[in-house]
């Protein structure tokens, strides 16, 4: 397949205007020496033996629908309404580019400021913009723009419970910079305190109180929050959230090996011109008709260059897309249900499995799609056991080394994930297998 | 009333209406204290499945895209996004696969990741790629943190500075800026290419390295390439490629012969996976033997016994990115390299130019390049030949009312009323002419009618919208829902 629709008439023709006889000719600036080497790559291959190909691989990997499934960890095992990848494979959408002829880009620029709204509307927040390249990448940028916000102060400060593989994110983002990442409570040298609700362990923080401390001492507020949770939990926007990140995968977008995701970030109208990123605003033309714009965009690279509040310019934008249209699709009743349907499973769960002899879930703090098993053997060990039988019963956590920032997890801790997709009985399946594991000792 | 106009998703809700239906709940309500409940229910839409659908097939019509209008944004490599790669990104064992699988139960993802790498590395000349960034600027970020650390390891603390051409595209100096270092702008010489001898007066140790995208944004090679990366290294700086414009040499030249440290790559430009309206892309980033060991990790590696494995380079800048890169675009990219192959992709270079130059050919009396040379996939023309008062903005509207999208206009900064256009390898000789054609009508009417350039476009929905009053009196969310 070549998909070039040149024929050797086009070609000749195209030559012949030129005054040329051979295309090489066209590549006489490049240094001979290094002109047209060798390239170890085989020829192409027609359609089927392609499709044949990936079919191959695609095969050679354990599909979440084929097995019983409670393993989460940061990307996450919801259910796609059909009417999302409809939506994403109009070619009007998924083959234009970045919104920056907006006369012939209305359809994104809408669907963008509508993305905005629900978002919004989720988080409790003034703005939102038109996404990160994941949550990850989107807490890092917060941490930039913390920095940004209070020059002098130069520490940032986590909570516990921030992702693992975020953190690092956010070392490899802030290398250069003179600022301290530590762990605990803001205090007068700190730009920001950064907590996530859920926490990576699903713990349900109390933003509120998080929120008045980290004023009181001065730093910005960054809220991680999970927006299928915003939809039950108190939203970060009601508690003080200055700046509000999140990993919108969740929200209709398939696991895809962990991408694309979607980097949610949302902040004040204070802090605007601080912000990374796209946003979409809403304006008029000369005939007095609304449309939708790319706006603020003085902060952005292609303007203010080495000035710019990030280097980002491509971003996640098609999943915004299939986030609006997973929000619409669920609608006001159908979000808000999902996402109880996740606390009261993730509920019967934790206390199903808390009760099995051997295990045991500390209960003393609510939780939220996640809760920590602790097991009567390494967790990998009875993980392992059990996806032989199909049933992937959570992320061993053993597998995240301890960092200056993270948790120091231990070897029986066993994540376990539970959301809408997983019936009760699906859930007592897995209590049993538990409670026959023969592995360990008690 | 009339139904023409597109309202918004609250302008069709009414309370109680359902799209999607959730099941009931198989298990008890489970308490939680009412200071972790937010109080208000989100205020989202409440529309039919059908409006929704109708709501957002109607949205889609007012875009311009690939698949509908010839798009010869410059710079953005708008070549047709294959259906192909759709269906595989689709195929159940990628799309509902879980980054914290077994890597025994993920073989296939890890065998695409290292093809992918491998095929990259080959194509571009280049000892190891790291697929794990998401972006154009999230690989050039990942190159210039590769170089920072690389002078820190050996000591060398001195080297503050990096060289940018005035030529180069925004992400170049922001991510330089990102990863502490003070841009330091290098001129263009009367041919379009970085200036040698201003070049050799920059060099000096206090230089860590240089942002070289070649071709150029002027759509023109480096004439002088192996001399500028030969200068650099003599002070003791790194090159980085900027690979934006890769779709001009792929097959033809390796970056990694000429001599270039470190690249990335833009899958969602030359490797024909989607632009989705501003995204997701990738951005994979390639090293030589200098800088191999700086990838952001992990990579994925072969063991002894066969399998494929995750890797962490040896003195790797770390993570940029949770889990594996933008898995599903990697999946597109390497359906696209499978089918095309190995000459199918120099074809594609060498088609690209063929149609850019024959392209510029077409309109270059009337809308001269700005340096008259022979381009690659793209050329800059200038507006200054527009009727008097007319701007290459009213041009590239006026455009529109003929069913185009218009170029990329006012980049690269350094040429007035700067016009870049690249057609791509996909577009066929017909839709080249009636282009041309096109161009040139307007350019007529520049000088005939300017009117019908200042107040393009006329058939949208919308005119040219008051971008001074969305900073002014900023509407950010909400419109229609109160």
């Amino acid at each position: 397949m070549s998909y070039n629709p040149h024929t050797e008439g086009d070609r000749l023709k195209m030559l012949e205007q030129l005054g040329l006889k051979a295309v090489e000719e066209l590549f006489q600036d490049i240094p001979e020496s290094c002109r047209y080497p060798e390239v170890d790559i085989p020829d192409g291959l027609s359609e089927m033996e392609v499709k044949n190909r990936m079919k191959q691989l695609s095969d050679r990997n354990q599909s979440a629908d084929d097995a019983l499934w409670f393993l989460g960890g940061g990307i996450y095992r919801h259910y796609i309404p059909s009417v999302v990848d409809a939506v994403l494979s109009r070619g009007e959408f998924f083959t234009a580019y970045t919104p920056y002829q907006p006369e012939v880009s209305q359809g994104t620029l809408q669907a963008l400021f509508e993305f905005q709204t629900m978002i919004g509307e989720l988080y409790g927040m003034e703005v939102v913009n038109a996404s990160h390249y994941d949550g990850a990448a989107a807490m890092a940028e917060a941490a930039l723009m913390a920095l940004r916000c209070k020059p002098g102060r130069k520490e940032i400060v986590l909570d516990e419970g921030i992702h693992p593989e975020y953190i690092q994110v956010m070392e490899t983002y802030l290398a250069d910079s003179a600022a301290v990442i530590r762990m605990g409570r803001a205090d007068e040298a700190s730009a920001c305190f950064i907590t996530a609700n859920p926490s990576f362990t699903g713990q349900i923080r109390d933003l509120k109180a998080l929120g008045e401390e980290c004023h009181a001492a001065g730093a910005l507020f960054i809220v991680h929050a999970d927006p299928l949770a915003s939809a039950f939990l108190e939203r970060p926007g009601a508690c003080g959230a200055d700046i509000v990140t999140g990993e919108g995968q969740p929200l209709g977008i398939p696991m895809s090996y962990g991408g694309p995701g979607l980097g949610l970030f949302a902040t004040t109208k204070k802090l605007i011109r601080k912000m990374p990123g796209r946003v979409v605003g809403c304006t008029q033309d000369a005939g007095g008709r609304a449309g939708c714009v790319l706006t603020f965009s003085a902060r952005e690279q292609h303007i203010r260059r080495e000035k710019a509040t990030s280097n980002i310019c491509s971003n996640q934008g098609l999943m915004a897309l299939a986030a609006a249209v997973y929000l619409a699709a669920l609608g006001k009743e159908g979000v808000a249900g999902t996402a109880r349907l996740v606390y009261d499973k993730t509920a019967y769960a934790a206390d199903a499995l808390n009760s099995l002899e051997g295990y045991s879930v500390d209960r003393s703090h609510p939780c939220y799609r996640e809760f920590v098993l602790n097991c009567p053997a390494p967790a990998e060990a009875v993980a392992h056991e059990l996806q032989k039988e199909g049933i992937f019963p959570g992320l061993a956590l053993s597998r995240f080394e301890a960092s200056p920032y993270g948790a120091d997890f231990k070897e029986n801790q066993l994540l376990v994930c539970v959301t809408e997709m997983n019936s009760r009985e699906e859930i007592d399946r897995l209590a049993k297998a538990l409670a026959g594991y023969k592995g360990g000792s008690k | 009333m009339n139904q023409n106009g597109i309202s918004s998703l609250w302008e069709l809700s009414s309370s109680g209406r359902r799209g999607v239906v959730i099941p009931r709940s198989d298990v008890p309500a489970a308490e939680l204290d009412d200071k972790y409940i937010r109080k208000d229910a989100a205020d989202l839409p409440e529309v039919s499945e059908l409006d929704l659908i109708r709501h957002y097939t109607r949205l889609s019509t007012l875009n311009y895209s690939i698949d509908t209008r010839f798009y010869p944004l410059g710079s953005c490599t708008m070549k047709y996004n294959p259906r192909v790669n759709e269906q595989t990104a689709r195929m159940a064992g990628f799309a509902a696969s879980h980054p914290y699988l077994p890597e025994s139960m993920a073989q296939g993802n890890l065998e695409l990741m290292h093809e992918l790498q491998k095929d990259l590395a080959e194509l571009a000349g280049f000892k190891a790629v790291s697929l794990q960034p998401a972006a154009g600027a999230h690989g050039e970020l990942a190159g210039v943190l590769m170089i920072k650390k690389y002078h820190e390891s050996r000591g060398d603390t001195g080297r503050t500075r990096f060289l940018i051409p005035d030529s180069a595209h925004g992400t170049n100096p922001a991510s330089v800026a990102m990863a502490g270092f003070e841009a330091v702008e290098v001129s263009s010489d009367d041919r379009g290419n970085i200036d040698l001898a201003r070049l050799k007066e920059l060099c000096d140790e206090s230089i860590a390295g240089i942002m070289i995208t070649n071709p150029n944004t002027l759509g023109l090679f480096e004439e002088q390439i192996i001399d500028v990366i030969s200068t650099v290294h003599a002070c003791g700086g790194l090159v980085y490629g900027d690979g934006a414009n890769f779709n001009a040499i792929m097959g033809v030249v390796k970056p990694g012969d000429l001599g270039f440290d470190v690249m990335h790559y833009n899958l969602h430009k030359t490797f024909s996976t989607p632009h989705g309206g501003g995204g997701p892309g990738a951005g994979p980033v390639a090293a030589a033997d200098s800088l191999k060991d700086y990838l952001p990790g992990p990579l994925v590696g072969r063991s002894d016994n066969g399998s494929f494995t995750f890797v962490q380079p040896a003195k790797s800048i770390g993570r940029l990115k949770a889990f594996n890169g933008n898995f599903g675009v990697l999946v597109r990219a390497y359906t696209y390299i499978l089918s095309l192959g190995g000459n199918g992709l120099k074809a594609a270079s060498e088609s690209a130019v063929l149609a850019a130059n024959y392209l510029l050919s077409r309109v270059k009396d009337v809308l001269p390049s700005w340096y008259d040379r022979i381009c690659m996939h793209e050329f800059v023309s200038s507006g200054q030949s527009l009727g008097e008062g007319v701007h290459t903005m009213d041009l590239a509207k006026r455009l529109i009312d003929y069913g185009f999208h218009p170029p990329t206009v006012y980049f690269p900064l350094i040429v007035p009323e700067a016009l870049m256009v690249e057609p791509t390898e996909t577009e066929s000789i017909e839709i080249l002419d009636a282009f041309a054609e096109t161009l040139r009508v307007i350019v007529k009417e520049s000088q005939d009618q300017p009117e019908l350039l200042h107040d393009a476009p006329h058939r949208e929905t919308v005119s040219r919208l008051d971008e001074v009053m969305a900073v002014k009196k900023p509407v950010l969310r909400d419109i229609g829902r109160i």
